[in-house]
């Protein structure tokens, strides 16, 4: 075995052949995506100024105080036109340098978006509380928000686990609405609000078993097991909720509010202290799953595994993981995250159990998973996106806009058609995400 | 370490993959295990490695029985297996591959990614891999992704190292490369387990051969037996491993390439390639798999796009034509993955005969469809074809390998053809299908009809070229004569070398100079044949 091995000398063709460089066509999403926020937002101002008397001595005026703080910053107020204006300035030049960009094959920078986004945000703001006697309540439209998103994270998270290791959960929905009925009746019961933050993941986590046993052990394909279940937790909750919690709400359903817990100083940041940090054990222990997702999932042994389950599973085998033993673990764990964000439509709201009280929060959770690439921190971003166009929505509508109300109930789906057609573009699922493993 | 495999049975259902297989591998051995496809070799070699269960039968280490629940057990009993579809997950790093399993992690299980990459880099270092641990698998040629798999084997102490078909994917090149490494293992006292179905390479590699065939040993052989002595212990029958041709009679009509470019994203993988086939020649593309091939042999027929150039036939442009109008316009195509592109699986293999003219006369008329001309036109197909079936109305997926692609070649050339395409055409068939496919390939160009062969394995292409085209990088490296082939001239070593991106000029003048592992075999062989 000593013979020589021919040293390869490695070839380069490209030098020598004729031909120049055929490139491929040049995808115009972002800067169309921007092109279209300028071009709203020019035809709002248009037909402001035409349609509304005195524009120009209209004001918009700002609130950022929430709560008590040791120093706020004062309402203050812009001249309306001016700064839709200066805004929609902003944004034209954006779109332009947006195109510029990638017409010569260069990408947008981050920033880019994100001086877009609040451009846009900013713009519609003023122009929707221009010359109105009620102010824009800055903070508690971020705290709305934040409230609305924290069910969609939970549900987002859940779905990471469960997915990134090949199980695709579309019992998420369910999971949640479990969740929010178990944190509820024993929270009640037991007159204990804590007591429900502990029954709501055992809900969830029932749920996901359900759905990794049909799925692992009989195969059954895994968006129709979901779906089902689905029908089942709705099926369930409501009858319970007819035949017994509805008579007897002071035993069964009684409001049983999570004590909100400040956390000094970070609290009294301006703006975003009162937001983050004025909050129940619940949204802490939300920001506490995103993080040690997000490390555990990328950083540690169970990640690594869990990944390569989801990738190559036959490959995972070979090196003597249990591929069906981690999807079941892990859709149960999935189920259990779940069922805890669940328990933030009762015992985390302060609120006594509803029928349908999930309302397709757990499928928008689902939607923030797959906009957010299923990393923790993008569907972390997904899910605040969800909820700050929400939240938008109920805010306008209180306050009176020029928009009518079913429009601005379409808010967040018209986000979402932008933000995944507009900015994201392809995404890559886990490669073996919905299909059983055998030998 | 020792290795021994007593009676080893293994079932599904009712076909016997594994019958009663004895084998003996001594410590510091290159043990060929060879075999027609679905001989059994990788069945046998599954069970051995725990990822099947054996209905019979004992393994015994050090001449101590064993038995292994999963692959886990066997990797601690010191057994290494490099899989034919490497267990790589694509989007890992090279130290993360490694580690998968058997990961070095701290305090919460957090991984310990220092010493992972340590460890490739210990274990590269000392067999002179070259492999960085930081590089993500998908973006590494298969050539390393196979260094991989013997780093992840060895990076766990294997003593008995199972290589499955670790040649399907190579280059000549890097085969030799392979073959090194091979003896470096050995000379370390490693175990191997080789298996192939290639009949050079066990000659040049083993020191032991053990031929299987329909699951069971037919027998032994040393290296020092010719190729045609293997093939037919193999097979079961003398072979003829030449192709019978005439010289090719070139006619005017043709397929004219001209500097056509194929784009995945913004990446060519297609890039500027230019020749010209002419009726009555077979031009091959060779190349090592994913340098641009497949999708050569796809915007020929319409489903992958060009971003520039031209394809003409016969002086008519098919750019821009669907592919159902190529299909009209007289191409034939034979697709490389045959039982997801080739065939509808479920279908019966009358329908499959009759897919692309299922609404023509006289198979259909409006919008009614007459079976039993379906029938009928299948009955005539099989036949000429030499399909072997029970039934023309059963799935094709009924049929073996070899025959469902009889059934894809019968339904391609029962047009009258204007220009055949097809890739891979011998893919996991067995010797006899190889033959027949073959004959039927070099029929439709003796007709007079241009033919493009897509082909990996180097003895196809040789075996039916008369002109070679090689692609490396989406490029044509250099179109060569067939017929100039010989010692002094365009060999087995220069393809090879072009394969791995050497320009024709240089290619020539290093194989000259360096003689192969294996070409330094077959002299050895000849020779003996000689005295």
């Amino acid at each position: 075995m000593s013979t020589p091995v021919i040293p390869v000398t490695a070839g380069t063709p490209g030098d020598e052949l004729p031909g120049a460089a055929v490139l491929g066509k040049i995808s115009y999403r972002i800067p169309i995506t921007y092109a279209v926020l300028a071009l709203a937002a020019l035809l709002g101002l248009v037909g402001t100024m035409i349609g509304r008397e005195g524009v120009w001595s209209q004001e918009t005026e700002f609130q950022s105080r929430y709560g008590d703080q040791w120093f706020t910053i004062p309402n203050f107020s812009v001249p309306s036109m001016l700064t839709v204006i200066v805004l929609t300035v902003v944004l034209i030049a954006a779109a332009v340098y947006g195109y510029l960009l990638t017409r010569d094959r260069r990408t947008a920078p981050l920033w880019l978006h994100i001086v877009v986004g609040l451009a846009f945000v900013l713009a519609f703001l003023t122009w929707a509380g221009a010359g109105k006697t009620s102010v824009i309540p800055v903070t508690s439209l971020l705290a709305g928000a934040l409230a609305l998103s924290v069910p969609l994270i939970f549900g987002a998270m859940s779905g990471v686990i469960c997915e990134r290791s090949g199980i695709i959960n579309i019992a998420i929905e369910g999971q949640l609405l479990f969740g929010a009925f178990a944190a509820a009746v024993v929270a009640s019961l037991l007159t204990a609000p804590y007591l429900g933050l502990i029954a709501a993941p055992i809900a969830g986590g029932l749920v996901g078993a359900l759905l990794a046993w049909f799925a692992v052990s009989y195969q059954v394909n895994q968006i129709i097991i979901g779906v089902v279940l689905n029908t089942l937790v709705l099926g369930l909750t409501s009858f319970f909720f007819s035949t017994l919690l509805a008579d007897n709400a002071s035993t069964w359903n009684a409001r049983q509010p999570l004590g909100v817990i400040e956390i000094p100083l970070l609290s009294q940041i301006p703006i975003l202290g009162p937001v983050l940090f004025r909050q129940t054990i619940l949204v802490y222990l939300m920001y506490v799953t995103v993080i040690v997702l997000q490390i555990m999932l990328f950083r540690s042994r169970w990640g690594l595994r869990t990944r390569a389950v989801g990738e190559h599973p036959k490959a995972a085998d070979t090196v003597g993981i249990h591929v069906n033993k981690r999807r079941v673990w892990n859709t149960i764990l999935g189920g259990a995250v779940a069922g805890l964000g669940g328990a933030f439509f009762t015992v985390g709201s302060g609120l006594a159990f509803g029928r349908e009280m999930s309302a397709g929060n757990g499928f928008i959770a689902l939607a923030a998973m797959i906009l957010g690439k299923w990393n923790p921190t993008g569907a972390l971003v997904a899910a605040l996106l969800f909820g700050f166009s929400k939240n938008l929505g109920n805010v306008l509508g209180t306050i009176g806009s020029p928009m009518p109300s079913q429009l601005l109930a379409m808010l967040p789906y018209v986000i979402t058609i932008f933000a995944v057609a507009g900015l994201v573009g392809r995404v890559r699922a886990p490669a073996a995400e919905g299909i059983p493993y055998t030998k | 370490m020792k290795l021994e495999l007593r009676g080893i049975t293994k079932t599904f259902g009712p076909l016997v993959a594994n019958d009663h297989i004895d084998l003996v591998v001594e410590p510091g051995e290159i043990h060929a295990l060879l075999g027609e496809n679905g001989a059994g070799k990788s069945t046998l070699m599954n069970v051995l490695y725990g990822l099947y269960d054996p209905d019979g039968g004992q393994i015994l280490l050090e001449d101590r029985p064993v038995t292994f629940d999963g692959p886990g057990d066997a990797v601690r009993a010191g057994i290494g297996m490099v899989h034919q579809h490497f267990m790589l997950v694509p989007v890992f790093t090279v130290a993360e591959s490694v580690a998968l399993g058997y990961e070095p992690a701290g305090p919460g299980g957090i991984l310990d990614l220092q010493a992972a990459r340590r460890k490739v880099e210990e274990i590269s270092e000392r067999f002179g891999f070259h492999v960085d641990p930081d590089a993500l698998i998908e973006e590494l040629p298969v050539g390393v992704q196979q260094r991989v798999e013997i780093i992840k084997a060895l990076s766990r102490d294997a003593k008995v190292l199972i290589l499955d078909e670790p040649t399907a994917v190579l280059t000549p090149q890097e085969t030799d490369e392979l073959i090194k490494i091979m003896g470096e293992l050995q000379d370390a006292g490693t175990s191997i387990v080789f298996i192939t179905h290639k009949l050079r390479e066990v000659r040049a590699i083993a020191d032991r051969i053990t031929v299987i065939r329909r699951g069971k040993v037919v027998g032994e052989a040393s290296p020092e037996s010719t190729e045609t002595e293997l093939a037919s212990l193999m097979v079961g029958r003398s072979v003829s491993l030449a192709v019978d041709k005439t010289p090719a009679e070139v006619h005017d009509n043709s397929l004219v390439v001209s500097d056509l470019t194929v784009l995945n994203g913004s990446t060519p993988v297609v890039d500027h390639v230019s020749f010209t086939v002419q009726g009555g020649e077979i031009l091959a593309i060779a190349g090592v798999q994913g340098n641009g091939q497949t999708e050569l042999a796809e915007v020929i027929l319409g489903i992958d796009e060009a971003a520039a150039g031209s394809i003409t036939l016969d002086g008519k442009e098919l750019l821009g034509l669907t592919v159902r109008q190529r299909l009209r316009a007289g191409i034939g195509f034979v697709p490389e993955d045959r039982s997801t592109d080739g065939v509808v699986s479920s279908f019966s293999i009358a329908e499959n005969l009759v897919l692309d003219l299922y609404d023509t006369e006289p198979f259909a008329k409006g919008v009614s469809m007459y079976p039993a001309r379906v029938a009928e036109n299948a009955e005539v197909r099989t036949q000429e074809f030499d399909v072997r079936l029970t039934d023309i109305q059963d799935p094709i997926s009924t049929l073996s390998g070899g025959n469902a692609q009889k059934v894809v070649l019968a339904r391609e050339m029962s047009r009258p053809l204007r220009l055949l395409v097809a890739s891979q055409p011998t893919r996991g068939l067995d010797v006899g299908s190889i033959e027949f496919v073959h004959k039927r390939i070099v029929a439709e160009r003796d007709h007079g009809t241009p033919v493009l062969i897509v082909s990996t394995e180097l003895d196809e292409v040789l075996a039916l070229a008369d002109r070679v085209a090689v692609m490396y990088r989406g490029r044509i490296i250099g179109i060569v004569d067939a017929r100039e082939a010989g010692p002094a001239g365009i060999n087995r070593d220069v393809l090879g070398l072009m394969m791995a991106g050497v320009p024709l000029e240089d290619a020539v003048q290093q194989a000259a100079s360096h003689q192969s592992t294996l070409a330094g075999a077959d002299a050895l062989a000849d020779g003996k044949d000689l005295t």
